[in-house]
């Protein structure tokens, strides 16, 4: 890809500074945003400590360097946020730093990064290359940087990934008094894993995937450190009850399948995994459709429907198991970006709902504002999502774009 | 702006049709005496470039392709319109920056800057691979779009989410909602096919200090958001200069005016300036194109799903 001097001009601001020779084709670039954060908590945490407002501020840089034409750079994207009531959702994290390669139909990758696979909206089971970075988001979108070796290579008969992972990060948890948060903490320095190297175990994930026509076609495997950790009941050192999180060494196999046509998208995604000794099965899917040009004006609204499945049935492990997902989604397609993302989870055995809104639209030039509401209903105890059950939030982000 | 594909005849092919029909109006004596002229600079230098004759001649002598005559409207207008893509055969690919400045009915106005790859395939009934990547506004810095372009069905298209690392492949029939919140809609300036319309020649008459043959097309796809356009094309260099989009109702929606054209490589044209007025809302973009590259050294592993992710 070619990235011409002029852009770097007309953004003087991103242009810190040139190269000269030998790097006199290169180019450096650094953009990025600052986002404070609102949280208001309607309800009272029942766990001591919790508080019903909180502020925190969040702040991504991303640095890069091109040369050689675009086909060598280095992307490095550091990330921190600070929080006013969670010592666990104040940390600082590497996004990305890497250093590519590209040669014709090969790219070579070293260094963090992430990478997504998948095709559904709301459960994302094939994506298992980086850790969620759960005090950020509860969607599991927000990840955390994955130390790799990955080689990428494109032919006529369809793109091969392969990825070498010497480095397992774990999952984010919010510390006692954050929201929304498990009523039993997770103590992370009780960490342990199925492999003897620990979190030094290799991992090793490929994916084949292509598109035929309408349908594109991912296939994937994955072995070692699971992402998803299992929770074991313990104590802390002081006597209290605490969740102990394992993770075990998993082998899995992936499919994810899209097909496009016209106006309608069918998705389905699932896999198969061996972990402490037994295979299991979990598998989502479902339909996008967008009513274009709705009543004769530019807005556009989209429906969605998915279904997420468990093959172990309604279990303590996995709140997903046998869960119906309905969506809303409208796009003005104004100058402004605006849009409206509204989505209910039903667990179909419980009636437990999670019904979340997303809106979002830019201010000038540079500034996004989000706006989030989560609530959770009709939670029973045996639901994992019980904790959360009086976690209803409203969430306000405003970013600062530079 | 326009980009085409389809190749009509070889040059060798055109030069006997150019011969032929030379004894028909719509065409310019200065033109053709310097025509004579370069024929004969030509045929000396034939001795020493055999391989360049006929090349050289047929590109020449295109400026004097004739056309149906007005008792056929429609075969003139398919006819002219072939002889637009035909002007953009062999462009290769191309890489240009795009900065689209937005205003609303109030005055206010938006930017975005982009930047568009594009990959010609001369495969016939098959349009141009595009790759767009936007720089502006910053939250969507890096978001990028991948088409390859069909002509009569939905173009295939993924979408690169920067922040999720998402490459989504997304429905593309929504071709004729507005673009990036502007007043040019995706099918407004995705490849020009000859084969997406059907033409019909109305009249030739003045465009600013040209001549245009004015001819009426319909979208022969589904899913577009016109029941027709009214295109005027120049009678010297054959671009577009104005174009009249009528709406799903028939009613004028938009306007197009295209200026500031510029000679490539000596034989493509491109606009710089696409005016689009929307006369039902009263807002208006401006797309300025700069930074034109032609060959620009891109071959298909630059329009692949893993190019899209790491396009900048």
């Amino acid at each position: 890809m070619k990235k011409f001097q002029s852009t770097c001009i007309a953004s003087a601001l991103t242009c810190g500074f040139a190269f000269t020779t030998p790097l006199s084709a290169a180019e450096f670039e650094v953009t990025g945003f600052v986002e404070p954060e609102l949280q208001v908590f309607p309800n009272r945490g029942n766990v001591a400590g919790q508080k019903q407002f909180n502020s925190s501020v969040a702040l991504e840089v991303t640095a890069e360097l091109f040369w050689d034409n675009g086909d060598q750079f280095i992307v490095f994207k550091p990330f921190a946020r600070l929080d006013q009531n969670d010592d666990n959702r104040t940390h600082a994290d590497i996004r990305e730093l890497k250093y590519t390669y590209v040669n014709g139909d090969w790219e070579f990758r070293v260094g963090i990064d992430k990478v997504f696979w998948g095709v559904t909206e709301v459960a994302h089971l094939v994506d298992i290359i980086n850790q969620t970075d759960q005090v950020e988001s509860l969607d599991g979108e927000e990840k955390l940087g994955q130390p790799m070796i990955s080689v990428s290579t494109v032919q006529d008969f369809g793109i091969f990934d392969f990825y070498l992972l010497p480095y397992f990060r774990e999952r984010t948890f919010q510390s006692r008094g954050g929201r929304p948060a498990f009523d039993i903490p997770v103590d992370e320095s009780q960490t342990m894993y199925g492999s003897k190297d620990k979190r030094r175990n290799l991992d090793f994930a490929t994916r084949y995937s292509n598109t035929f026509e309408d349908w594109d076609v991912g296939i994937a495997y994955f072995q070692g450190t699971g992402r998803d950790p299992v929770f074991i009941p313990g104590l802390d050192s002081g006597g209290n009850p605490v969740l102990i999180p394992l993770y075990p060494q998993i082998k899995q196999a992936s499919i994810d399948i899209q097909a496009t046509m016209d106006g309608w998208l069918y998705k389905f995604e699932g896999f198969w995994r061996r972990e402490l000794g037994e295979e299991r099965i979990q598998a989502t899917g479902g339909i996008e459709y967008t009513f274009y040009q709705i009543f004769d004006t530019a807005n556009d609204l989209g429906i969605v429907a998915e279904y997420i499945w468990d093959d172990r049935g309604a279990n303590n492990a996995n709140a997903f198991a046998n869960d119906a997902v309905a969506g809303l989604r409208w796009t003005a397609n104004d100058e402004a970006s605006t849009a409206l993302l509204l989505a209910s989870v039903v667990d179909l055995d419980t009636q437990a709902a999670s019904i979340s809104l997303e809106a979002e639209r830019r201010f000038g030039d540079d500034y996004f504002v989000s706006l989030e509401a989560r609530i959770f209903e009709n939670v029973p105890r045996s639901d994992l999502l019980f904790s959360f059950s009086d976690d209803d939030f409203v969430q306000l982000r405003v970013a600062r774009y530079f | 702006m326009t980009r085409f594909s389809i190749p009509d005849a070889n040059p060798i092919v055109r030069l006997t049709v150019n011969l032929k029909e030379e004894n028909q109006p719509m065409r310019k004596n200065a033109l053709n005496l310097h025509n004579l002229a370069l024929a004969w600079i030509i045929a000396a230098m034939l001795v020493i470039v055999p391989v360049g004759f006929s090349t050289a001649i047929a590109e020449e002598l295109a400026g004097l392709d004739t056309l149906p005559g007005a008792d056929d409207p429609a075969a003139r207008g398919l006819a002219i319109a072939k002889e637009t893509e035909r002007r953009d055969l062999g462009f290769g690919n191309t890489s240009a920056n795009m900065r689209m400045i937005l205003t609303n009915a109030y005055g206010e106005t938006s930017e975005r800057e982009l930047r568009n790859l594009v990959l010609e395939i001369t495969e016939e009934n098959e349009g141009d691979w595009s790759l767009i990547v936007f720089d502006k506004p910053r939250d969507v810095d890096g978001t990028a779009l991948l088409s390859y372009a069909h002509i009569l069905d939905p173009d295939d298209q993924w979408m690169y989410l920067p922040a999720v690392k998402r490459v989504k492949r997304i429905s593309s029939v929504n071709k004729s909602g507005p673009f990036m919140g502007s007043e040019f809609a995706f099918e407004d300036f995705s490849s020009q096919e000859v084969g997406k319309y059907s033409y019909n020649w109305l009249r030739d008459e003045a465009c600013g200090e040209r001549m245009c043959h004015v001819t009426e097309r319909a979208p022969l796809y589904e899913y577009s958001g016109y029941t027709r356009q009214i295109a005027w094309t120049d009678t010297t260099d054959y671009q577009p200069r104005k174009i009249e989009y009528y709406d799903r109702k028939d009613q004028l929606l938009k306007t197009l005016t295209l200026t500031d054209y510029r000679l490539y490589e000596g034989k493509y044209w491109r606009a710089h300036d696409l005016f689009m007025e929307n006369h039902q809302t009263g807002k208006n973009t401006r797309l300025v194109w700069s930074d034109f590259v032609f060959q620009a050294g891109l071959t298909e592993s630059d329009f692949t799903t893993n190019a899209l992710k790491r396009a900048r």
